[in-house]
């Protein structure tokens, strides 16, 4: 059995499918570890409605548990309130640049405010350049944007704020 | 489970639900057929995203209206195993795509309407719709820039772009009556406090989305009395084969699992 430090301990090992150089406990994806005896409940929130890494991380956090001891687990999805990823710890940003995605850069905006051809200044992560232009709102994952840097000509991710 | 030991639910709550679920499904569906089509990749890819998000959304409100509805049956099989009568999506979520411009143009209005229906849902009475709906409204966001952009970039682009996106205006306009047309089903759950009467939110949909049309050089058709009823469950032509594709492979392997 473990107690709920180890398990957050077993879940920082837990990489993201997707962006594998940052835990499921950096997304700020785990939002709650709960010790019931001998089992565990781990509460997730998701990252994205369609997010098709969400079943997939569910099955790790069981894996990685047992894995470090741990009897019955159950992962419980709770949508309230809405991930964020201002919840992203300092740590991971710094990860995600050096994996060369710009991580989200300001706070997520609120309500249903809509910013039409959005000019933000994003450093390219390869050359530093800020002359990058953004190709699309959708990349490679349905949180990253699909950027450009006109200076070294090579594309790259941003990581939206929502 | 909340919903139902918190209010008692009732079948204008089921139906308000149902229509949520429903026009975020086909609407996905009908987006997810893009994938691999698409002009250029990187809208391939925007496509594929903004579908995921929808069908994503789609499974939540299918699930919650299984549970309102209490009779056992999941989000498959509300999805899947439904005739075409069952469903209650807005006629214009399965109006087909047509070209790269109708396609945009639909998910614009749309993606606009989306907008102001999740951020006012955020303050539903009903729980669980509330917290779908906070989830929902970040998506939305982005699907109604990113096609913003998109309509402004076709209409005010070349001229058979232009000729393309207000084409797509002329067919789909029309179909935009049926969002706002009042109904016993809106009354009821807007009385009740579970969400707006869609009509509520005729003006300031078109505050939105006049300007975005103003500034793609579209002229926006002069409203007619024309009327859909996809909501009711009266489909067009097109709803059967959207159907019949999106359901042939759940019926044929019933129970099937990846």
């Amino acid at each position: 059995m473990l107690t709920e430090a180890q398990a957050w301990q077993a879940l920082d090992a837990v990489e993201d499918p997707e962006i594998p150089v940052v835990s499921v406990t950096e997304l700020g994806i785990v939002r709650e570890v709960v010790a019931e005896g001998d089992a565990l409940r781990v509460v997730v929130t998701p990252t994205y409605s369609g997010c098709p890494a969400t079943e997939l991380i569910a099955e790790s956090i069981v894996d990685a548990l047992k894995a470090a001891g741990a009897g019955a687990v159950t992962v419980e999805t709770r949508l309230s309130p809405a991930w964020s990823t201002d919840w992203i710890a300092d740590d991971a940003r710094a990860k995600l640049r050096a994996y060369g995605i710009v991580p989200p850069q300001s706070a997520a905006p609120g309500g249903g405010q809509v910013v039409r051809f959005m000019s933000r200044t994003l450093p390219c992560p390869r050359c530093g350049s800020t002359r990058t232009t953004r190709l699309s709102e959708f990349g490679s994952t349905a949180c990253k944007a699909l950027y450009r840097c006109e200076d070294c000509r090579e594309p790259f991710e941003y990581f939206k704020p929502i | 489970m909340g919903a139902q030991m918190t209010m008692q639910t009732t079948p204008e709550h089921l139906e308000y639900v149902l229509r949520l679920g429903d026009a975020a499904l086909i609407h996905g569906q009908r987006l997810s057929e893009w994938c691999g089509h698409a002009p250029v990749l990187e809208e391939d890819m925007a496509m594929a995203n903004m579908a995921l998000d929808l069908i994503g959304q789609a499974r939540l409100l299918l699930t919650h209206a299984g549970k309102l509805e209490g009779q056992g049956r999941d989000e498959d099989a509300l999805a899947f195993l439904r005739h075409e009568g069952q469903y209650r999506n807005p006629t214009l979520c399965e109006m087909p795509n047509t070209d790269f411009a109708h396609t945009i143009v639909k998910a614009f209005l749309l993606g606009s309407f989306n907008l102001l229906l999740w951020e006012r849902l955020g303050g539903s009475g009903d729980a669980e719709l509330a917290a779908i709906a906070a989830k929902s409204l970040k998506e939305a966001r982005y699907h109604a820039e990113h096609t913003g952009d998109w309509v402004i970039r076709l209409g005010d682009g070349t001229e058979e772009s232009h000729r393309r996106a207000q084409a797509a205006l002329d067919v789909l306009w029309p179909y935009t009556n049926e969002l706002f047309a009042p109904n016993a089903t809106d009354d009821a759950v807007s009385a009740a406090g579970i969400g707006p009467a869609w009509a509520e939110l005729a003006a300031e949909w078109e505050a939105a989305v006049l300007p975005v049309l103003k500034a793609a050089t579209l002229t926006v058709p002069a409203r007619t009395p024309f009327q859909s009823y996809g909501k009711f469950g009266r489909h067009s032509e097109y709803m059967g084969h959207l159907l019949a594709h999106m359901q042939h492979l759940p019926r044929s392997f019933p129970g099937a699992t990846w």
